[in-house]
């Protein structure tokens, strides 16, 4: 029993179809919580008043964002490495997610940034370096699109998603270093004497679990269906 | 490797197009701004710099298909795979051609466009410099876009949607530089770490082009 039994798509389908509707209730019944539990359950910031609770979806997402690309940077080296179709697969179907989170924290940074900072859009590190992610997500998207081939066009992602994590990285520090910024640092620490309040992170730490959990069905039921796509075309190409 | 690299300098210079081209797409650039942003020559001090880069950086871009398309084209690129020589000295060969007859024109003709622009008396030698230091770079890096996009036919668009989010590094270090220098800080920090990036893309690129390319000849 290892986790590499799950390369083959068999075991994958029946797993994942297993698990698919546990995972939607869980999805469902965290984000639910987490954001009813945010917006309504906890107390306006002294200072901001109620637009704070936009970090129920802004911090949460944009994790996501991030760590969907991580993600599709492991799965893309297990397809260059050890050749697993499934895993090719989970990157092409994790990427329009990512792309998604992205722009939905750079939606609701805009909508919080208005009342905070008097702008929707400043060239702020953090902003820049979250459009640059858009950018590299719309490649990547681009070329599964452009290459005919699967096993190519897998391949040339994969190598794509190498070299763009290299270089998102790169661009993230040479943004700190063109310009300074209006975002504050990472608030949510366990080690430090300032982070968000105690009121705020139960109820945000649930939208993380949701968000998280809304990543990972939302990757298993679009991989399903790659992988129903393929069988297809073999089917196809098996009648002529 | 030294024979493919003169090779591609001839068919550079000989076939024509492709070496003046991005020199005259850089001049109608530079040329372009005063038309958008009106001639105050304060102004176009102040962004001088940055549209300079920027320029030189579209320039190259405009060309980077012809390092391996016609090579794709006609085959020579099989027959090349199945030399000796690896796929990735034949990635940093044609690289360094393709800023031999790229670049460094660029990095040459940057510094009279720079007077167009009214470019401040000390950035010139810092222009001519990060020019010719970050050029490289951008050779490097578009050949990997090159090498990803050439089994695609009209892959133009899509290899500038490659390439572009991975020049940003490369853009902010080496126009922060010459922008430190019009402003009278200290350029060299930003240049040293457009060198930095500049090594980088030249010892690792052609690895990740070599990647690509053996896989789109496989196909």
């Amino acid at each position: 029993m290892s986790l590499w039994e799950y390369a083959n798509p068999v075991k994958f389908m029946r797993l994942t179809g297993r698990l698919l509707p546990f995972l939607c209730v869980l999805t469902a019944v965290s984000l639910a919580t987490g954001i009813i539990w945010g917006f309504f359950g906890t107390p306006d910031d002294y200072k901001q008043g109620s637009t704070v609770k936009i970090i129920f979806i802004h911090v949460p997402a944009a994790t996501m964002a991030v760590s969907a690309w991580f993600m599709m940077l492991v799965t893309s080296l297990i397809w260059l490495i050890r050749r697993h179709h499934i895993s090719a697969l989970a990157a092409k179907a994790a990427a329009p997610i990512g792309l998604t989170l992205t722009l939905i924290a750079l939606g609701t940074g805009a909508i919080w940034g208005k009342p905070m900072w008097g702008t929707y859009w400043a060239w702020d590190p953090r902003l820049t370096s979250f459009l640059i992610l858009a950018v590299f997500y719309l490649g990547y998207i681009a070329l599964w699109k452009a290459v005919e081939d699967n096993d190519t066009a897998a391949d040339l992602t994969s190598i794509l998603c190498m070299v763009g994590s290299v270089f998102a990285f790169l661009s993230r520090y040479a943004v700190n270093f063109w310009n300074q910024g209006l975002h504050q640092g990472a608030s949510i620490a366990v080690n430090k004497e300032q982070h968000v309040d105690n009121a705020y992170i139960y109820p945000l730490f649930l939208s993380f679990a949701g968000f998280f959990l809304l990543f990972v069905t939302l990757v298993f039921v679009r991989t399903r269906t790659e992988i129903r796509l393929r069988r297809a075309a073999a089917l196809q190409a098996r009648s002529l | 490797m030294l024979a493919l690299f003169t090779r591609d300098l001839k068919l550079a210079f000989r076939s024509g197009g492709g070496f003046g081209l991005a020199l005259a797409f850089f001049l109608i650039v530079v040329m372009f701004v005063p038309f958008g942003v009106g001639s105050d020559l304060v102004l176009l001090a102040r962004i001088a710099p940055g549209i300079l880069w920027i320029g030189a950086l579209l320039a190259c871009l405009l060309s980077l298909d012809r390092i391996f398309q016609l090579d794709y084209e006609d085959g020579t690129l099989d027959v090349l795979a199945t030399s000796p020589l690896p796929l990735t000295g034949i990635t940093a060969a044609k690289a360094a051609a393709h800023w031999v007859t790229t670049g460094l024109p660029l990095t040459l003709a940057a510094v009279p466009l720079g007077y167009l622009l009214n470019l401040p008396q000390p950035a010139y030698i810092w222009l001519f410099a990060s020019l010719a230091i970050g050029t490289p770079a951008l050779s490097f890096i578009g050949a990997f876009g090159a090498a990803i996009t050439v089994g695609i036919k009209r892959g133009g668009l899509l290899l500038s949607l490659l390439v572009l989010p991975l020049y940003i590094p490369t853009l902010i270090f080496g126009a922060l530089s010459v922008t430190k220098s019009v402003e009278g800080l200290n350029p060299l920090p930003s240049l040293t770490l457009l060198a930095g990036l500049t090594l980088f893309s030249i010892v690792l690129m052609p690895f990740a082009s070599a990647m690509a390319l053996k896989s789109n000849l496989k196909g």
